[in-house]
């Protein structure tokens, strides 16, 4: 891939304390392809994912969307360029059902002056969720139950839809597996996989080796909070990317 | 979010089965359950002093009593939903009224220019107090329950300090006659009471049908995922305390005309009876559950056995040990309710951390 990447990060830093979380790392994924990040634990990955998608403010570094330099200050000013982020706890709101959830923050007025009175119309965006759902054949079975009430496996799938909903650029998935079964872990896969295909960069974070390298178009490894490797999903092993994330031996940088 | 919503929803979409299933929800909600309490409690006591219990001038008189309350209760719920509290409020209406007489006080005259007067400053000082407790927990980020413990003091005594802590009597005939004790032109309803219906039905549809009572349910519910998809957390707890304090100088206002004097020690336990009633009607302190629609009903419960009390003959301090029980079994239900959600899944339960420490972003 020799286009420019639709989002890419240089030489991020960010410290906690005197914890360096991010020392300048570098970070980049094209439209249409699906990058995995991988890590130890405390290696940085959410931390950059914090970065990436407005979460989180820096201490140095560059962050370019489409090859221009952006400021990505807030949620809001990620999401307004397309990016956007499934986190490892979901971030529902659990009280409010998948509709509402779905459309949190970018809820649809209704026409005319009651809209403008702050009126939703609920009718809409219901049936804008059950379209997203059935597209990503999720089954969500009540669009006005809440979500506090639902399984694992349907909170993921309300969270997922509603980023690939809103996803014109990026999308970030922190361990979007972590907690689901064998054919929910597929379906999930299934969707990374759709969602490339519509043109949208896809970052995956992962623990799990062999999803990674079923999934993925490239792999990056952050360790200490820096990138220290890049490899093609297809011509690596497990082995080799657990050896880059421990260290115990040096990956070659492509 | 809200119980009625809920049920119309599952009840129109119908699937055959969904029906019963809809009506047993409708039971399983709080405010529900306490509307059929106070229906039992009214009926028992119509049944034990049919002749005085349940005319219309009692229920008049019970409804006028609710009214101010009713108020305040408006603001509370929001506050409740966010998982906040606001201890301020009985404060703030004191402050609200004493600074509003004295602005009419030394206007002289006791026409409408100078009640709209005095319904200004009092619904300024309120907002004021509000938007004072908003920005320290929203932007300061301490708890609420300490900030508003704060301005319960300090409003308190700022209002003792104006007025040398007399009490200041003087207040516009217009008041007194209209808001005070007079009726709905043309009826025997309380004006005092129609406004409080009005706030009452205008806050209600904010809080169940708008942007903003959605965003109010979101931040209770799982604030860090209001923020993250770009909610302006901070400034809709600013505004929802800003509300909770200009209501309650609203009903400082309606206090003074009610009264005809600013009670400066009338008001020590009001915060409380209105939180008593908010979560009696089946809001949620750990926040994203609740209704207006409960509140108003749980503020009628100690009403009803106050007057019922009275009526039939009983000492009528037992209504606080009744309201005591009622209140712990409220919460009991609400606890129960809870923690068979969180059984089913690991939940987010965010439990009482945020009453006591606000958040950590």
């Amino acid at each position: 891939m020799t286009t420019i990447p639709v989002l890419e990060a240089r030489g991020l830093t960010r410290s906690f304390g005197n914890v360096r979380a991010l020392d300048g790392a570098d970070f980049d994924v094209h439209a249409g392809e699906v990058v995995a990040l991988i890590g130890d634990n405390g290696a940085g990955k959410s931390t950059l994912v914090k970065a990436l998608s407005g979460n989180l403010s820096l201490d140095s570094g560059q962050i370019l969307f489409a090859g221009g330099e952006v400021d990505l200050g807030s949620p809001s000013q990620a999401s307004s360029l397309g990016i956007e982020t499934v986190y490892q706890d979901l971030a529902l709101a659990p009280h409010l059902n998948a509709a509402q959830n779905m459309f949190l923050g970018r809820e649809i007025p209704k026409p005319g002056l009651q809209g403008r009175l702050g009126f939703m119309d609920n009718k809409a965006m219901r049936a804008k969720s059950r379209e997203a759902f059935d597209d990503l054949g999720a089954t969500v079975r009540s669009l006005s139950d809440p979500v506090g009430s639902m399984s694992g496996g349907q909170k993921q799938a309300i969270a997922i839809a509603r980023a690939v909903a809103w996803a014109k650029g990026v999308i970030f998935l922190d361990e979007p597996t972590a907690a689901l079964g064998v054919v929910q872990t597929k379906n999930v896969l299934e969707t990374i996989r759709r969602v490339r295909d519509k043109g949208v960069g896809v970052v995956f974070i992962s623990h799990s080796m062999p999803h990674v390298i079923d999934v993925a178009d490239r792999v990056q490894v952050l360790r200490l909070g820096r990138r220290v490797a890049t490899y093609e999903a297809k011509k690596t092993s497990v082995e080799e990317l657990v050896g880059a994330m421990t260290g115990a031996l040096d990956g070659a940088h492509s | 979010m809200t119980t009625t919503e809920a049920v119309a929803r599952t009840a129109g979409t119908a699937k055959e089965t969904l029906r019963t299933h809809s009506l047993r929800q409708a039971l399983q909600v709080q405010s529900f359950q306490i509307l059929l309490v106070l229906l039992v409690v009214f009926l028992a006591f119509a049944a034990l002093a049919p002749e005085v219990f349940p005319t219309w001038g009692n229920v008049r008189q019970i409804i006028q009593n609710v009214s101010i309350l009713g108020v305040l209760g408006i603001g509370m719920t929001f506050v409740i939903v966010t998982s906040g509290i606001d201890l301020s409020i009985g404060s703030n209406l004191v402050f609200s009224g004493v600074v509003a007489a004295k602005a009419m006080q030394a206007m002289g005259d006791s026409g409408w220019g100078t009640a709209i007067v005095g319904i200004v400053v009092a619904v300024g000082c309120g907002l004021g107090w509000g938007l004072l407790n908003g920005v320290l927990i929203a932007k300061a980020k301490v708890p609420p329950l300490i900030v508003t413990l704060g301005t319960l003091g300090g409003a308190l005594g700022l209002a003792q300090v104006i007025t040398g802590g007399v009490d200041i009597r003087e207040v516009p005939a217009v008041l007194q006659d209209t808001i005070g004790y007079g009726n709905v032109p043309g009826t025997t309803l309380p004006t005092i009471s129609l406004i409080a219906m009005v706030l009452i039905l205008i806050f209600g549809t904010v809080l169940h049908r708008t942007r903003f009572g959605l965003y109010t349910f979101a931040v209770g519910s799982n604030e860090e995922s209001a923020r993250r998809v770009g909610v302006k957390v901070d400034r809709q707890l600013i505004s929802i305390y800003a509300l909770s304090g200009g209501l309650a100088g609203v009903a400082g206002i309606l206090s003074l005309s009610q009264y005809g004097t600013t009670a400066i020690a009338g008001q020590s336990a009001t915060n409380l009876n209105v939180i008593a009633a908010v979560v009696i009607g089946g809001t949620s302190l750990f926040g994203g559950v609740g209704t207006i629609f409960g509140t108003v009903v749980g503020l009628f419960i100690p009403a009803v056995l106050q007057n019922g009390f009275v009526i039939v003959g009983i000492q009528p301090f037992w209504q606080q040990v009744a309201v005591g029980a009622v209140l712990v079994l409220a919460v009991y239900v609400d606890q129960r309710r809870r923690a068979a959600a969180a059984r089913g899944h690991s939940g987010k339960g965010d439990g009482t951390k945020k009453l006591f420490g606000r958040r950590t972003t």
